[in-house]
């Protein structure tokens, strides 16, 4: 039993404290905006709780650091320090070095760094102990040393009160010297195991005040005998003592290093709420039901039981089919986890800049692949600053532009179709047309004779190196490349949209796949080969004639499409597929959309819809360009997804060499 | 072997006490709160309490007093865990009808060893 590992409760730790950190946070801002002394308890028990946990746990660093909290707002608590925002401030940057220490511990690393450290000092210098505290003590209630004088009653132990732990505590306060007077002690047939028959003399060296000792015996003050005197009135004790068996230099206990540095701290866990699981044991419950009514089949069948056997392999289809969209449930979280960091970011951000920004959250249950969810993190916050920073206008123009002072900036997660939409949207200036043409055409990205509809100018701001800050508002600071928060949702398998109006405000639409396993997507033939093209890149397919086609310099071809020329991609060509259609009137062409540009990819024929799960290419191959997987079809054979971007940015390559 | 319920809000915590204290072959009940832990004692005879302080919903110190006034819990040891250093919980906790108290942190083995010395 003695080896109980405690690196076991790691994780759990960790989870537990990192919702405690959340829930720390989202109290400490409504405290902000005037909330009511429960508030302070939760915060007061969120604290408590990690510092109880890292003490166990292995994380002395932390414990001591959150004590300090602990102390402040055990103050707030009890009101003997009214809440006021520099203390929140002060109590948010605790939170954030908290949740630095839990990053650093998963990663093995050293727990506290140069910031914890000053705000460990600023909590405590808010707590105005130390210097000021030690003097105002009384003289007789202090002395550098004490000697103290323990004697259990015999029914001490019974109650389940341990000297031991009392000693230890003791030994918190500074160096001890302990001697065990054994003189009750009866003989080993007399002795009664649940009865105390020892005494200790107790030398402290700390120059603590006499409560501080007693304290550590209040609750057995009346099951035990206590003296306790400054050192120098007492004579030498080892004399008085002479059956003295035990002299010991207890010394605080070194923290115990039970932390393993693990190399796999990356394994994430999920926390999967117990009725999915439940949900799940009920579907393989009826699997197997199934899986038994269709067994008898194998040996036994005559053509009098088709129906039973159609019957039957509906039935399984369907049940497969829950339990394919049930595994996919475990991996889905909400939204809100990742919604709830924008209320503290959205204040600092509007009180840093002197604006007056309202926060709308919607659908923060909305569930999310758990990747993908770890991952929108970083476009949204890109774009909530980009709206504060440059969409939302500040009170004085607000008024100007006969809006109220306070601008509202929204985060809205739903369902459509098959995906999730996430929108970010303000109602501030809008997107400025004019100096957008302006800085592409500075920047070369167009010339200045171009005739650009509202979608293609808004569509600039994606281009890379494009500075959104000069081109939408006058403020000062750069604008963040709006190109790195579509190539991360574009990774993600995603798609990032903007809709704009002047003056009255900006919506960015970020549409994400329900799960990065499984992909919808239509089958398309090119020879003997199938190619998966995935759904959401599909603008539409359509048969061309032979001359709707143009050729032009460099051997590319290009087709009239809507008002523009778009080009073809014969994916034969790409691939080396050979035996597949080459005439443009006897195959389709599918126009598919990437990073906003189009092109057709000219194919034999289209089979059908289907999902695929997908396989990785490169973990059992090698990477390929414009291919990003594989799958398996139904009869077994393997077909390729193909990468719409890729194949966009071949073509890019090609059209400027 | 005793029943035992380890009541705390952590679940690491709960995690740890109930997994060592099964690891010694007791039977371990857990409970996050007050509330909840006074519904698995009304539901179940336990010879030992271990409680938290500080939860949410109900504390352990209220916890402790209702358990009190249940008959079948008369002369059934209680400890408190708990990190509270300040004497007047620790004198709550008493007063509210608690046997002894065990100052977290605390490691596995001590928590066998006084939960050895309490069940006697």
């Amino acid at each position: 039993m003695a080896n109980v590992s405690l690196a076991q409760f790691h994780q759990t730790f960790f989870d537990e404290s990192l919702e405690g950190l959340a829930s720390m946070e989202s109290a400490l801002l409504s405290l902000d905006d005037g909330g009511d002394t429960e508030l302070v308890h939760g915060i007061f028990r969120a604290a408590h709780s990690i510092k109880g946990g890292a003490a166990t746990f292995g994380f002395p660093e932390m414990a001591a650091f959150t004590h300090e909290a602990e102390s402040l707002l055990d103050e707030l608590r009890d009101g003997r320090r009214a809440v006021d925002s520099a203390i929140v401030e002060l109590l948010l940057r605790t939170v954030d070095c908290l949740r630095g220490m839990f990053d650093r511990a998963q990663a093995g690393e050293p727990l506290a760094d140069a910031v914890s450290e000053n705000v460990r000092q600023e909590l405590a210098a808010a707590m105005g102990h130390g210097v000021a505290v030690a003097a105002k003590a009384e003289v007789s209630d202090q002395a550098d040393a004490w000697v103290i004088d323990f004697r259990p009653h015999p029914t001490m132990l019974a109650g389940g009160n341990e000297p031991i732990r009392m000693i230890r505590e003791l030994a918190e306060l500074g160096r001890l010297e302990v001697v065990a007077n054994c003189d009750a002690l009866p003989e080993l047939a007399k002795l009664d195991p649940s009865q105390c028959y020892l005494s200790w003399r107790i030398t402290l060296h700390a120059p603590v005040k006499r409560s501080a000792i007693t304290g550590v015996f209040d609750w057995v003050e009346d099951e035990c005998d206590l003296k306790v005197e400054p050192l120098l009135a007492v004579a030498p004790a080892t004399a008085a003592v002479p059956t003295a068996v035990r002299a010991a230099n207890e010394t605080p206990a070194a923290p115990r290093a039970v932390r393993e540095a693990t190399a796999n701290s990356e394994t994430s866990s999920v926390r999967v709420g117990i009725d999915k699981i439940d949900s799940l044991i009920d579907l393989v419950g009826e699997l197997v039901i199934t899986q038994s009514m269709l067994d008898p089949f194998r040996d036994d069948f005559d053509m009098s039981r088709l129906e039973h056997l159609r019957q039957g392999l509906a039935q399984l289809a369907r049940h497969t089919r829950a339990l394919q969209e049930s595994v996919m449930g475990i991996r889905m979280l909400p939204i809100g986890s990742v919604f709830s960091r924008f209320p503290r970011l959205v204040r600092d951000l509007s009180n840093k800049l002197g604006k007056q920004v309202k926060l709308d959250l919607v659908g923060e249950q909305t569930e999310l692949d758990k990747t993908v969810l770890e991952k929108i993190g970083d476009p949204l916050v890109h774009l909530v600053r980009n709206a504060i920073d440059h969409g939302l206008e500040s009170p004085d123009r607000r008024r100007a532009a006969g809006k109220g002072d306070t601008g509202t900036l929204r985060l809205e997660a739903f369902h459509r179709g098959g995906s999730i939409v996430v929108e970010v949207s303000d109602d501030g200036a809008g997107l400025n047309r004019q100096a957008i043409i302006n800085k592409a055409i500075q920047r070369g990205l167009i010339a200045s004779g171009d005739n650009l509809g509202d979608d293609a100018v808004a569509e600039l701001i994606f281009q890379p190196g494009f500075s959104t800050a000069a081109a939408t508002t006058d403020l000062s600071g750069r604008g963040v490349g709006m190109d790195v928060v579509r190539r991360n949702v574009v990774d993600l398998g995603g798609t990032v949209a903007i809709r704009s109006t002047e003056g009255k405000g900006t919506v960015f639409t970020i549409t994400l796949p329900l799960t990065l396993a499984i992909i919808d997507g239509l089958t398309a033939a090119v020879g003997e080969e199938r190619y998966i093209v995935p759904l959401v890149s599909i603008v539409e397919s359509i048969q061309l004639r032979g001359d709707a086609i143009r050729s032009v310099a460099g051997g590319g071809e290009l087709f009239r499409f809507r008002d523009g020329y778009l080009p073809v991609i014969r994916l034969h060509e790409v691939f080396g597929i050979a035996g597949a259609r080459t005439t443009i009137d006897e195959g389709l062409i599918v126009v598919v959309e990437g990073e906003g540009s189009r092109v057709g990819l000219f194919i034999d024929e289209l089979i059908g819809q289907q999902q695929a799960v997908v396989k990785s290419l490169e973990a059992n191959f090698r990477r390929v360009n414009g291919i990003s997987g594989a799958t398996i079809l139904s009869d077994g054979s393997v077909a390729l997804i193909v990468d719409v971007l890729g194949l966009v940015r071949m073509q890019g390559r090609k059209k400027a060499a | 072997m005793a029943k035992i319920l380890a009541v705390d809000d952590s679940a690491s915590m709960r995690g740890m006490v109930a997994f060592t204290l099964r690891g010694a072959g007791h039977e371990v009940s857990e409970a996050e709160n007050g509330q909840l832990a006074l519904d698995a004692a009304r539901g179940s005879r336990f010879d030992l309490v271990l409680a938290d302080v500080n939860m949410p919903v109900m504390d352990g110190i209220s916890m402790v007093r209702e358990l009190g006034t249940l008959t079948e819990y008369k002369g059934v040891p209680i400890l408190m865990l708990t990190t509270e250093s300040h004497t007047d919980k620790k004198m709550e906790g008493k007063a509210a009808g608690a046997t002894g108290w065990l100052v977290k942190p605390f490691d596995p083995e001590q928590l066998l060893a006084t939960v050895k010395r309490v069940l006697g």
